[in-house]
């Protein structure tokens, strides 16, 4: 949970209070598909041409990945493969500042943009074995291990709202999605984990 | 569900995609040369064929980038995709090619 108490009104809460602070203090423990937030997060969109894309995942601390929807970690944080050249860059309770100044001094003078996204979206956590069946209640993907491994990413649709899918462990997947459809994602995958009971 | 093959991102459902009009249209260099005719013909004319179509696609929630496909208009089966840039693909029986 985040430091927005969820007991405040809405109209005194901060614009940037987690959107999903009263949905996720009253949901419901279901051990077979956990549902969480995700502490904030400094996220960055970096895009750029060949020669910025080494110099910018060494100033970030992880090399930006080749291959089409996967990610790399190192020590915490992510580079995802979004496009052939944009990646969305993650680090967990860090601030977005210090680390564009790093990307933007390594990459000073190449073809590239770096925006901060931090406050665009929230993170949420689904998991557990039942993590997946929830999932393609409105996530037309394959997710089968063979066809969604591990350290795989990608942009998709959960019912009509667009995310950013990742799988970090066998029965963890990551959503990202843009805070203002957070609460529709987040009741939906309520509804999927009601199919449980 | 119609499933359509990202040059990227490989086999996805059409969910994920937004059609984007014929391919290869290429837009004239010096349109102030072209008369009224030429310039409604690269507008707004198109092939239209009953068959092999190649059209743009944008893989929009995915990888987010353009690219081509011949899709069977009468079937609608899509041949093969190709990324933006490449020329259309040698198909047999294909007789806009
Ligand atoms: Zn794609």
């Amino acid at each position: 949970m985040l430091d927005t108490p969820s007991s405040a009104g809405h109209s005194t809460m901060p614009v940037s209070a987690d959107p999903l602070a009263s949905l996720a203090s009253g949901s419901p423990r279901r051990a077979t598909a956990r549902l969480t937030t995700l502490d904030r997060t400094a996220r960055l969109v970096f895009r750029g041409r060949e020669s910025a894309i080494g110099p910018a995942g060494e100033a970030f601390g992880v090399a930006l990945p080749r291959e089409a929807c996967r990610f790399a970690s190192n020590e915490g944080r992510s580079a995802l493969w979004l496009g052939p050249d944009e990646w969305i860059l993650l680090a967990p309770g860090a601030q977005a500042g210090p680390i564009a100044a790093a990307i933007e001094a390594a990459t000073a003078g190449l073809p590239h943009s770096l925006v901060d996204v931090s406050s665009r979206s929230v993170g949420i956590e689904l998991s557990g074995p039942k993590a997946a069946f929830v999932l393609n209640q409105g996530c037309p993907l394959d997710l089968g291990l063979g066809r969604f491994p591990v350290g795989m990413c990608t942009r998709t649709l959960f019912h009509k709202a667009e995310i950013v899918l990742s799988r970090t462990a066998g029965e963890t997947f990551r959503i990202d999605v843009w805070r203002s459809f957070a609460p529709y994602v987040w009741s939906l995958l309520e509804e999927g984990r009601r199919e449980l009971d | 569900m119609l499933i359509i093959t990202c040059p990227w991102c490989g086999a996805r459902p059409e969910l994920e995609f937004r059609y984007g009009g014929e391919a290869h249209i290429a837009r004239p260099a010096d349109p102030s040369t072209l008369t009224d005719e030429e310039w409604a013909d690269f507008l707004y004319n198109r092939t239209n064929p009953k068959g092999l179509h190649a059209e743009r696609w944008r893989h929009v929630h995915g990888c987010g980038r353009f690219f081509n496909a011949v899709r069977d208009t009468v079937s609608d089966f899509f041949v093969v995709t190709y990324k933006a840039g490449e020329t259309r693909p040698d198909i047999a029986g294909d007789q806009a090619k």
